[in-house]
């Protein structure tokens, strides 16, 4: 069977986020990683290849860096990897990036698509339901486990307070949780391997079936009116009181905030 | 059709069993005042199966109109059906905006409609409001008026940024449960009901549900919690930690705790706030015997109104708590669990 998994890389936010004088972020200087949720993905296709003998092809966007998230996927295990890069494609919110993604997996077969529930910059979890939509199969998001049974996924479908076990027809895409499991290592091997390996780079003219009016900052929907760095709120209010004053004073503040 | 066509604000109702969650309550509480500030409706969205008896609660909380799409295929959230539902509503009555709650439904409803119907969406907002979109003037670009501007934190909660959808109808957002107010309730008060059906035929894209397995409540994802009420070292032991689960009961909320809390195997890492666990952005965060190291506070600073208690008033947990309470969380908790249950019960 043929596994795509779609990564994304991204500044690594743990470490702190830097910006530059005008206040935009400043990607250059910060740490990047591959994203979380993503990878976790990644090592659910990697288990079913171990298991099944599946070919895992790994799919990202970016700038020409993201090439490192690609090589970091071969060096765990992952047989291919293709990296979407165009100016044209730069600017794009969910539903442009959706859009690219679903463009370059029209070129390729699969029996399973697997992106992360979200991605740490962005943490919107849009662009795993909305390549579904754009490609017309089923999605279960939310992955905690994934297993393969003839011809169809069975996926515990996380909730609130419960989950799911839900059964999708393959082919099906599958949004993956960071808890899903524990990422394997790379191998000093398959490090190795990784960089002997070809990576494919595509551009918009390899886009299948994608409008130009959907790509890019001018494909898309929403616009940014105004972004500002978040203002760190300092210390509020300390009180030194009896217990049962104590109480009142927070049950005070509750109340005022409509909490209760 | 001009975008001027579309009209009124409209919220998905989600009900879970049966039962609305409290998100619908929260959206109809916003649409509201948006619905003001445009001069038109609030219409709730109620999809599911013999859910016509839910109608009622959202019309005494502020819906003007409820549209009722009731089907068996409707009866537990699957992608497929409902996102067809909220489509056909969508298409059929043309409103100017869309609020869907940014649950683990929400999340995964709204960007399968809107990949649908071609429009944008804005998730995880905690502000929504009317105005022009560019801000301010721009020469060359067109100021359009009545947008709905939705805020959102990125980055990990590090930027703010605002977003419009002047081109595409709805403009659509989901909004972080816990943040919007519900509107008075009104007993009495009556929407108008209008039943949809834009008929349900199985195809490929249909999931199979083989098994629901319902959780208990401490295992539920923090991540997802609207109130936290995390303990440190200074609770003292695990079995203390039940004056926590307790105020936890009380008032709606989850457990959670510190990384001291997990190495001295109180409770399980699934519940740990921090750099190695997990960042958390509740409504309410409770910080009760935690000193507030640097590697927690960067996993909740975000929370939107911190409560500290510390017998420790030099604890640097003080310097990002918003009410901070010196004191013994013996003390307190056992008063503070009974005066929120008293004031739950009033209300």
């Amino acid at each position: 069977m043929k596994v795509v998994v779609c990564v994304k890389q991204v500044p690594d936010t743990k470490g702190g986020v830097k910006f530059k004088p005008d206040g935009t972020l400043d990607r250059a200087a910060m740490l990047t990683i591959m994203n979380p949720d993503d990878k976790a993905g990644l090592e659910a296709a990697l288990r079913i290849k171990d298991q099944y003998g599946a070919e895992v092809t790994v799919v990202t966007m970016g700038l020409p860096k993201a090439e490192e998230v690609l090589r970091e996927a071969m060096a765990m295990g992952a047989d291919h990897g293709i990296l979407v890069t165009d100016r044209v494609l730069g600017g794009a919110d969910t539903w442009a990036t959706s859009q690219t993604i679903a463009g370059a997996l029209r070129n390729l077969e699969y029996d399973l698509i697997i992106t992360g529930r979200q991605a740490i910059d962005g943490d919107t979890a849009q662009v795993g339901p909305q390549i579904s939509e754009h490609l017309g199969l089923p999605v279960i998001s939310y992955a905690q486990d994934i297993k393969v049974e003839g011809d169809s996924v069975i996926v515990q479908r996380q909730y609130d307070d419960r989950y799911h076990i839900v059964k999708a027809k393959m082919p099906c895409l599958v949004t993956a949780l960071a808890e899903l499991n524990e990422p394997r290592y790379m191998t000093p091997g398959g490090i190795f391997d990784a960089y002997k390996k070809d990576i494919t780079v595509w551009g918009r003219k390899d886009l299948t079936g994608v409008e130009d009016s959907n790509l890019g900052l001018k494909g898309s929907p929403t616009q940014i009116a105004k972004a500002s760095d978040k203002v760190r709120k300092g210390a509020g209010e300390k009180v030194v009181l009896d217990p049962t004053a104590s109480v009142d004073y927070i049950v005070g503040k509750l109340t005022e905030k409509h909490v209760l | 059709m001009s975008l001027a066509e579309y009209k009124g604000v409209y919220v998905f109702a989600q009900q879970v069993d049966n039962e609305v969650s409290s998100i619908a309550l929260e959206l109809i509480g916003k649409g509201k005042d948006l619905a003001k500030d445009l001069d038109t409706t609030v219409t709730a969205v109620l999809i599911g199966h013999n859910v016509m008896g839910l109608t009622e609660v959202l019309g005494e909380y502020g819906a003007d109109k409820v549209i009722v799409v009731d089907d068996p295929e409707l009866k537990e959230y699957r992608t497929e059906p409902y996102t067809h539902a909220l489509t056909c509503v969508i298409n059929e009555f043309k409103p100017d905006i869309c609020l869907i709650g940014a649950t683990a439904i929400g999340r995964d409803l709204g960007p399968r409609v809107c990949a649908r119907i071609h429009t944008g969406l804005t998730a995880d907002c905690t502000q929504l409001d009317i105005g022009d979109f560019p801000i301010n003037p721009m020469p060359g670009k067109e100021q359009k008026h009545n947008q709905l501007l939705m805020t959102r934190p990125a980055f990990g909660g590090n930027t703010i940024a605002t977003i419009a959808c002047p081109e595409f109808r709805p403009q659509m957002a989901t909004v972080r449960p816990g943040v919007m107010q519900k509107a008075e309730r009104q007993i009495g008060r009556k929407a108008e009901i209008i039943e949809f059906n834009p008929g349900f035929e199985p195809n490929e894209r249909y999931t199979e549900i083989l098994e629901i397995v319902k959780e208990v409540s401490n295992i539920a994802d923090i991540m997802d919690a609207t109130i936290l009420v995390s303990g440190g070292r200074g609770v003292g032991s695990a079995e203390n930690f039940k004056l926590l689960q307790d105020l936890a009961d009380a008032i709606g909320g989850t457990v959670s705790c510190s990384r001291a809390v997990v190495d001295a195997g109180w409770m399980p890492k699934d519940l740990q706030v921090g750099q190695t666990g997990k960042t958390v952005r509740p409504h309410v965060y409770f910080a009760i015997g935690i000193s507030g190291a640097i590697q927690h506070v960067a996993g909740m600073e975000e929370s939107d109104i911190i409560v500290a208690i510390n017998k420790d008033e030099t604890a640097p947990i003080f310097d990002v708590a918003d009410y901070g309470v010196v004191g013994d969380l013996n003390k307190i908790l056992p008063v503070l669990t009974q005066k929120i249950k008293e004031a739950k019960a009033a209300n």
